[in-house]
């Protein structure tokens, strides 16, 4: 017991006097979490409460154009923005260009008359299978020009799609407008009263967001909900970067030929390392969270909320921590020398952590990628996560995620344990 | 007078590097008496280091034994272990720590209690010139005093058989002289000293009794006075030359 605490005695001061470690340890992934979370909060904000700008080019002179632009602003999606009638679609790209918005319309200057065209020949077709009189001639109308959406290369074709559905839906609903009025008009012969018309064309049923959480609550999910889990087992198990590089650096010292003719097993040496970075990740940990809880309402950001499941978290965060540590252990056993662990161990936790789900949701990933994942620790550790976070659950209830973790944990002491007693140094 | 174990007994030891096409020693046969300040010197090349590392257990010997006060090498790890000293040709220790860190740290390894290890540490930090510094990272040492270090965290569990590649290189008079009459200081409370070197020199400061080692094999062993008489040279640096030739041993 007294070597035990001798050697975590020695790892902590030498872990002390290691500023760059610490640097890396703790600074940057909390600069990473703040930075992440801002970027992500504001893409969340773009599509919720910050409005995209939508430049529109009316050629159009008729009286659907402007209700077009109403339905566009009705959305609620845009901030439309009109420009000069003939703004022609070269000033209008060299306005994108220039930044003065991702995206633009030019409504052609016929769309009033074609809109109307295709309204009235629906309205006669409609007639016709009634069994009334229609006029022939308008139930084959021309083909009507496209809206044409200009927009930047830059913008992600998400964004784009989500724009694409929101026009679709607008440009439906004066279309639709315009054929009721002429059909109504055509058996009525008097105009479609405004009442009516609302009534017909407004949506009678709502959706309703909920949020599938386990414990009951409608909290609705945010940018930090979601980063700050995500950025924190990453930031774990970045600490290969330190612990990796220890074990090498220690490996390939002097001070290691001496450990091994010394009657003490050096295992002792990396239960004492286990135990100190271990406490290092669950610092890391309770620095990110509380950065969430506390430092992100000062900057504009939605504050964490720490799942009511405490005992939960701070076992999960454990068994995270345990992983990540013995990972780097792992990797500092077979590395030959510090730049090897380091580069192997940097661009390792990046690909797990892109492939375990934490820079794109694993939901969306098919084929033999969705395998894959299975062996990244990090996916169960983001799952786990979740499960607390997002989902509002229990720790009984991320059992299934925590099982494959502590597998996968086990998976790599021993095979620490085997690269030990290959290398003779055990 | 009953039988006493040698320190060191070395019978037919075999080693190969893997990969290397010749092995490093064939039958080696060698006796180190107890309470002796042995020597082993050679050419660089000569299998010093690999000897050295095969009786601290470090290596592993292919054929033949090797015992230290009678307990095999390698078949009794911490119980062999715990007999010896070894002060490693590079610094090893942790460069982040103060020596009295160091020496806390490697005592508790060697099994020592924390009053002992308190003591030892006063004490060796005090012989070593070293109690002005105790507190301050060896990082910012020089090469002398961290020679000095080495040294120090070797002997903190007054072992039987002290193990010294090359303790003194690289360090200047004052320290190699510190350093060698604390070895014979040592030697005179019966711990018993196997040493190699480069410097000659220190064959006759130190040794009572070396060995001349080239290509795996033992050229000459015996009292340095006895050699030279032996082989007909007035020093030590003619008799070597003589038995190991002229030409550089440098391998690539």
């Amino acid at each position: 017991m007294f070597k035990l605490w001798a050697t975590l005695t020695k790892d902590v001061r030498v872990l002390l006097r290691d500023k760059v470690g610490i640097l890396l340890m703790f600074i940057m992934p909390v600069a990473l979490v703040i930075v992440v979370t801002s970027i992500q909060n504001s893409t969340f904000q773009l599509m919720n409460k910050n409005k995209m700008v939508l430049l529109v080019s009316n050629q159009d002179t008729g009286k659907l154009a402007p209700q077009l632009i109403r339905a566009i602003d009705k959305i609620g999606m845009f901030r439309v923005s009109e420009l000069p009638k003939g703004t022609d679609s070269v000033t209008l790209s060299n306005k994108l260009h220039s930044k003065e918005a991702e995206l633009g319309i030019i409504i052609p200057k016929d769309f009033t008359a074609k809109v109307s065209e295709r309204a009235q020949a629906s309205a006669n077709k409609a007639l016709k299978s009634f069994g009334l009189d229609a006029d022939s001639i308008k139930t084959k109308p021309g083909a009507t020009s496209p809206i044409n959406m200009y927009y930047n290369p830059v913008l992600q074709e998400q964004m784009r799609l989500s724009v694409d559905g929101a026009l679709r839906s607008a440009l439906q609903l004066v279309e639709s407008r315009e054929t009721l009025r002429d059909l109504y008009f055509s058996i009525n012969d008097k105009p479609l009263p405004a009442k009516l018309e609302n009534e017909m064309l407004s949506s009678k049923t709502a959706i309703n967001q909920v949020p599938t959480s386990r414990n009951g609550d409608r909290l609705i999910p945010n940018a930090t909900q979601h980063n700050v889990p995500a950025w924190t087992i990453f930031a774990m198990f970045f600490i290969v970067m330190s612990l990796g590089g220890s074990v090498v650096r220690e490996k390939v010292s002097g001070s290691f030929i001496r450990l091994k003719t010394m009657p003490t097993n050096y295992l002792i040496g990396l239960l004492s390392k286990q135990i100190v970075y271990l406490g290092v990740t669950m610092f890391q940990a309770l620095v990110i969270f509380s950065i969430g809880v506390w430092l992100f309402p000062f900057m504009g950001l939605p504050a964490l909320n720490i799942p009511a499941d405490v005992a939960g978290l701070i076992l999960v965060t454990i068994l995270t921590g345990w992983c990540a540590v013995s990972y780097a252990i792992c990797i500092g056993v077979f590395a030959k020398t510090q730049e090897q662990a380091n580069g192997f161990g940097a661009v390792s936790i990046v690909i797990l952590a892109a492939i375990g789900g934490l820079m794109v949701p694993s939901y969306v990933v098919s084929g033999p990628m969705k395998t894959l994942v299975n062996f990244s620790p990090l996916h169960w550790c983001i799952e786990a996560y979740y499960g607390l976070f997002l989902e509002g659950g229990k720790f009984t209830d991320v059992v299934t995620n925590i099982i494959p973790l502590i597998g996968i944990t086990l998976l790599l002491q021993v095979i620490t344990v085997i690269g030990l007693k290959r290398k003779n140094l055990i | 007078m009953a039988n006493v174990a040698p320190a060191v007994n070395i019978s037919n030891l075999s080693f190969q590097y893997p990969g290397n096409e010749a092995p490093s020693f064939t039958d080696l046969n060698l006796q180190v008496a107890k309470g002796e300040r042995f020597g082993l010197f050679g050419p660089n090349g000569a299998g010093k280091t690999t000897l050295m590392n095969l009786m601290t257990g470090l290596l592993k010997a292919d054929e033949g034994t090797i015992a230290l006060n009678g307990v095999k090498v390698g078949r009794h790890k911490y119980r062999v272990n715990r007999l010896f000293g070894f002060v490693p040709q590079d610094f090893s220790f942790y460069q982040e720590l103060s020596p009295k860190e160091n020496l806390e740290f490697f005592g508790a390894w060697y099994g020592l209690n924390s009053r002992v290890i308190k003591q030892k540490t006063d004490e060796l930090l005090q012989v070593m010139g070293l109690e002005d510094v105790r507190d301050k990272q060896v990082q910012q040492f020089s090469g002398g005093m961290k020679r000095r270090v080495n040294l120090a965290i070797g002997v903190i569990h007054n072992p039987g058989i002290l193990f010294l590649d090359e303790p003194t290189v690289g360090v200047d008079v004052q320290t190699r002289h510190a350093i060698i009459n604390y070895l014979i200081d040592l030697n005179k409370n019966g711990t018993t000293l196997i040493y190699t070197s480069h410097q000659l020199t220190e064959a006759e400061d130190l040794c009572n009794e070396i060995a001349l080692l080239d290509d795996g094999k033992i050229m000459a062993q015996g009292a340095l006075d006895t050699l030279l008489k032996q082989h007909k040279h007035n020093d030590l640096e003619d008799l070597f030359l003589n038995l190991t030739g002229k030409h550089f041993r440098d391998d690539v």
